[in-house]
């Protein structure tokens, strides 16, 4: 059994939800980086979506734009990525880690090596932004040939039978996108996302987490009640940009994410 | 790779042109690109589309742009040379071809806003100038660093009522405009349109752009058989994203016997590091909705590009130009910002047009060919755009003033 699976099974048992959440790897650097998924972990999260970053991220709002900016410039690569992967999974064993990125990155790289690289780095799953599953036949085989799960997205403007089929492509969970936007926190929770995320659960028995604009407690306690997790991103790269230079930043982070946990559990 | 096959049938419905192209994009866009398939099949299959298409391109574009033998050019280079005037189309360039086809289809979809991205500021004019023209609203993504070289254009686009939105992250150049335009189209993707200027992007925009643009070659194909009784010898055309390029080689492509250059920009020079030919120096790779020839660094980031022509001033290539190159199909190569420069020049002193500096880098490769032109060897070259746009930049480099 995945640790995905896992641990989703073990939150459903105590009825709480998930917590995801998002880093740029390499922002401000891979050692900051590690730091704050220990102070994470330890805070409460669920699963970590750590970011390969790329230059030209099309699905991303101004924060993740600047953090792969930084975290690129700062000397981030795929290699360097997956070395700081090997260390979290050294600290931590059990928990899910998820890859996100771009095609192009792991194309140069190369599908074959970098699958089997990743394996052995300890990555559990790949949410890769602009493969859909039907360009995705190969890196589907090589993630079943090195056990690792498949994430793709499903957004508020996918048709109903396009919910069902690309549903039926994940492996883990399915992400599902709140809004017709690009990545990057919000003041709001759309009213529409309610009916997506049923439209999702209707189709599939795996968990459906929710992302894109998820930044504050609130957020967390309105999608608490009809989905099984949401990631948190933008407003974390935020909180360590803000306080990359100051000896509080693993205190910041973890009591946003402490915070927001809290919203997961059964009695929020 | 000498394999001279016909593909005039490519893409295929996943959109691919052999392993190039398809789609790679957000979730949020698949269904949006759907629709545009399906619109764009129906409409070409509708007389009243094509009727109405025609009617703009003859009374509002201008066309048929004339197919000029260029003498005094011909005889310096010992050939015949023809240029194809797109610069004599409303707005200047073969951009406003793509931008009435798209614009139609906008309508046909009931979008009542479009967006677009813009590198020289053509794409964008053409794109506001039909807005005015049908009054849907218009905002046009222009990186900052074309906003102050292609500074007229912006006037220009701002007079026909547009919005041009300066864009300053990553290089500042197309590239980075094409991110915000698929940015904005994620996000207003249920009311807007994106009409994509290039024959890039994803499926079904190569081939849309592609079929709209191959008005340029089926004029000069027909054109060339009247003044000359038989096809050309050779196709040259400036490559960028390439439509200008496609729109001209794709009626030829399965006239094996016309050989097809496409020249790309070298920039300062492709032993640099800044230039702008992927297809020439680069790798293929997947950016911006497509797998095509990319500029790119072992890591798989996509490099800045170099060119003294903001309309070639991109990283990437149309996914067919990739696979034209893989076939066999035709040839592509580059000049430096200088050459292009003295190409600028020249066809202003020898022919009395001033081209765009995109233009000029297809001009420029005819030096090169010296070894190839015999008198009666027929070379067509595509005057994609005309030159006013380019002023500043030519005045301060050709040290005019």
């Amino acid at each position: 059994m995945t640790r995905l699976k896992t641990h989703f099974q073990n939150l459903s048992a105590r009825h709480e939800k998930a917590l995801i959440c998002f880093l740029t790897a390499g922002d401000p650097d891979m050692d900051t980086t590690l730091q704050v998924v220990r102070a994470l972990a330890a805070a409460g999260m669920d699963a970590l979506e750590l970011g390969i970053p790329f230059s030209d991220p099309l699905a991303d709002g101004p924060a993740i734009q600047a953090s792969s900016q930084r975290a690129l410039e700062a000397g981030a690569t795929v290699a360097k990525v997956l070395e700081l992967t090997r260390q979290i999974r050294k600290h931590l064993p059990n928990l899910p880690i998820i890859l996100m990125t771009y095609y192009n990155p792991l194309l140069k790289y190369g599908m074959n090596q970098y699958a089997a690289d990743a394996a052995e780095a300890g990555v559990d799953a790949h949410i890769v932004t602009d493969l859909t599953p039907e360009e995705a036949d190969q890196w589907k085989s090589l993630s079943v040939m090195h056990q690792m799960d498949t994430i793709f997205l499903l957004a508020p403007t996918s048709t109903p039978k396009r919910i069902q089929w690309v549903a039926a492509q994940c492996t883990g969970f399915v992400y599902c996108v709140s809004r017709t936007g690009v990545t990057g926190a919000r003041e709001d929770i759309p009213a529409e996302l309610y009916q997506t995320v049923q439209n999702i659960k209707s189709s599939t028995s795996l968990p459906v987490c929710v992302g894109f604009g998820v930044s504050q407690p609130e957020h967390v306690t309105t999608i608490s009640a009809f989905a099984d997790g949401v990631v948190v991103g933008s407003a974390l790269v935020n909180l360590i940009q803000a306080h990359r230079h100051s000896s509080t930043l693993l205190q910041q982070v973890s009591d946003f994410t402490s915070a927001l946990k809290q919203k997961t559990l059964p009695d929020a | 790779m000498t394999v001279q096959q016909p593909h005039s049938h490519l893409p295929d419905e996943k959109g691919k042109f052999g392993p190039f192209g398809g789609r790679y994009v957000p979730e949020t866009l698949i269904p949006a690109l759907d629709e545009l398939a399906s619109e764009y099949k129906t409409a070409v299959s509708d007389p009243s589309f094509q009727m109405q298409m025609q009617q703009i391109l003859r009374h509002y574009v201008g066309r048929a742009t004339p197919l000029y033998h260029a003498e005094r050019l011909s005889s310096m280079y010992n050939a015949k040379i023809y240029l194809k005037r797109e610069d004599l189309c409303h707005t200047g360039a073969h951009k406003i071809n793509n931008a009435t086809g798209q614009i139609l289809l906008a309508l046909r979809m009931k979008k009542p806003r479009i967006i677009a991205e813009t590198g020289a500021g053509q794409h964008g004019v053409a794109t506001a100038t039909v807005c005015a023209r049908f009054g849907l609203k218009c905002d046009i993504y222009m990186g900052q660093e074309d906003v102050e070289r292609q500074s007229l254009n912006v006037a220009r686009m701002k007079l026909l009522g547009a919005n041009v939105i300066p864009v300053t992250s990553g290089t500042a150049t197309l590239k980075d405009a094409t991110n915000e335009a698929m940015r904005d189209w994620v996000t207003n993707v249920r009311s807007t349109h994106y009409i994509i200027g290039s024959v890039v992007g994803p499926h079904p925009y190569p081939m849309m752009v592609r079929d709209f643009q191959s008005v340029i070659g089926r004029e000069a194909r027909a054109q060339i058989l009247e003044q000359e009784g038989k096809l050309p010898h050779y196709l040259v055309a400036c490559v960028g994203g390439g439509s200008n390029a496609m729109g001209l080689f794709y009626p030829f492509v399965n006239d094996t016997d016309v050989k097809i250059i496409g020249v790309e920009a070298a920039g300062e020079g492709i032993h640099t590091g800044r230039h702008c030919a992927p297809l020439s120096a680069g790798s293929p790779g997947v950016f911006q909705g497509s797998a095509s020839y990319l500029i790119q660094d072992a890591d798989g980031q996509v490099a800045p590009s170099h060119s003294i022509s903001a309309g070639l001033d991109y990283p990437g290539v149309g996914p067919e130009h990739s696979w034209m190159k893989e076939a066999g199909r035709a040839e592509y190569v580059s000049v430096t910002d200088s050459e292009a420069l003295d190409a600028v020049r020249l066809t202003a002193e020898q022919e009395g047009i001033i081209v765009a500096l995109e233009t000029a880098h297809a001009i420029a490769w005819l030096k090169h060919m010296s070894d190839r032109l015999q008198p009666d060897t027929i070379v067509i070259i595509n005057c994609s755009g005309r030159g006013d746009k380019d002023m500043n930049t030519i005045v301060r480099e050709l040290e005019l003033a």
